[in-house]
């Protein structure tokens, strides 16, 4: 049976990492935090100025432990490779996996279900806190997502798994207006446009997808997944299509969330935003800070995380999921079970 | 993995045997963590139980000293109940520093 370890992940700046007596000791500004037996972990992730001891860094390599390194804002830099990592194991099992097509089929349309339920507990969220016609509005568009649900069993490749989700996603955008409560007139979406964005909510959409799917990659690889082997979405040279797969169920409630609740605050106002001529919209310096700062407390919210049973921050949730899928994948779940917001 | 508690008590009259107490201390520090001055919650799998277990028959004198080692119930927080300066920490649980 295989036990499951538990990743050290330290984020406190400053940080120095060191090996005594078969434990890691974690000392900050020379101070003492906290001594862990290496046996309870199966690396370590390190986010920017955390500094390991060499021989921390030896021991991990000789015990199959890898060290990942990320920049203080989970930008994947370095993963150290031990000398028998599980992770040739897990990468021929992902490719295994997605030569087979029902398997493929399996682990879409688990994602895509995951997508759509958290799409819906998105808009049902929205209806409870709006007022007058939006409410029910917002309540229809959750049901038509529901009823999409209830087809994706029915799916028999990946491509219809795809147009559901597409149909799905229909419903939701055009609903999407109605869950902001504050400047509305300049708040609009008429369709979900990627580059270059045509309005306000696509701009600001388009970059926080970039920075949870860059988030998502550094999990994969975290993790020992190969980032660019995904199953929802097609292979294509150069696209990180596993970590796409990963953030879809992500994107409601991680992404749309933190867009609706800086816009309904009036933290992202129109002064946010340039208008170009030839209707294109990008975000100004200001704005992007603004987000980004949002997005960087949001993920130390604690959230209940289903599977695991356990309050988890926001932002590891990627890290929770990449890890579930390396086991469904290594076949010790029997499916990939996506992340349920509650 | 298996919850263990174990508790020694060395005989520290000698030098011989202080040297004792200070190896038996390490090789638990190595495999879990100190709740109590000589008493350690360790959870470890049937495999580190043995190569634990016969490092500390190694160093321990057994006409001197005494080491025992009791297997906890688990889950572990359903049937330990702890009070004061308590400072377990779940290793199972997310560890974010």
């Amino acid at each position: 049976m295989r036990h499951l370890l538990n990743t050290l992940y330290v984020q406190t700046q400053g940080s120095y990492l060191r090996l005594e007596n078969d434990n890691v000791r974690v000392d900050v500004d020379g101070e003492f935090k906290t001594r862990l037996p290496l046996h309870h972990l199966d690396g370590i992730v390190v986010f920017g100025n955390v500094l390991l001891s060499p021989y921390l860094i030896q021991k991990l390599g000789r015990s199959h432990k890898p060290v990942t390194w990320l920049t203080e804002w989970g930008q994947f830099t370095a993963r150290s490779e031990t000398p028998v990592s599980g992770n040739v194991l897990l990468r021929v099992a992902q490719h295994a996996c997605t030569c087979d097509a029902a398997r493929t089929l399996a682990v879409a349309r688990f994602i895509a279900a995951g997508k759509l339920q958290n799409q819906k507990t998105t808009l049902l969220r929205s209806a409870r806190e709006a007022a007058g016609e939006d409410a029910p509005a917002l309540r229809q568009a959750a049901r038509d997502i529901n009823a999409q649900i209830a087809v994706l069993p029915l799916a028999e490749t990946v491509d219809e798994v795809r147009g559901i989700e597409g149909t799905a996603a229909r419903s939701y955008f055009e609903v999407f207006s109605l869950m902001l409560r504050a400047n509305r007139d300049f708040f609009w979406l008429g369709e979900r446009t990627r580059r270059p964005a045509r309005d306000p909510i696509n701009a600001v959409l388009n970059y926080v997808y970039t920075l949870l799917a860059g988030e998502c990659a550094s999990a994969c690889q975290a993790v020992g997944l190969d980032p660019q082997i995904g199953f929802l979405h097609a292979l294509r040279p150069g696209r990180q299509s596993l970590a796409l797969d990963l953030m879809e169920e992500l994107r409601p409630v991680v992404a749309d969330r933190a867009v609706v609740t800086l816009i309904n605050r009036q933290q992202l106002t129109p002064r946010d935003f340039i208008l170009h001529e030839g209707r294109t919209v990008t975000l100004t310096e200001d704005g992007r800070r603004t987000i980004l700062k949002h997005l960087q407390e949001r993920k130390g919210e604690e959230v209940y995380h289903p599977i695991t049973g356990r309050k988890t921050p926001i932002g590891l949730i990627p890290h929770v999921q990449a890890r579930l899928l390396a086991q469904h994948l290594r076949g010790d779940r029997p499916h990939y079970p996506p992340y349920l917001h509650r | 993995m298996i919850d263990l508690l174990i508790t020694y008590d060395v005989s520290t009259e000698t030098s011989a045997g202080r040297k004792r107490l200070r190896r038996v201390a390490k090789i638990c520090v190595a495999h879990g963590q100190r709740v109590q001055n000589s008493v350690f919650e360790v959870s470890v799998t049937e495999v580190q139980l043995l190569a634990l277990r016969e490092q500390l028959l190694n160093v321990m004198d057994p006409t001197e000293d005494s080491v025992r080692i009791y297997r906890l119930r688990q889950p572990r927080e359903k049937f330990v109940d702890a009070f004061g300066r308590d400072q377990y920490r779940d290793l199972s649980a997310p560890l974010i520093l």
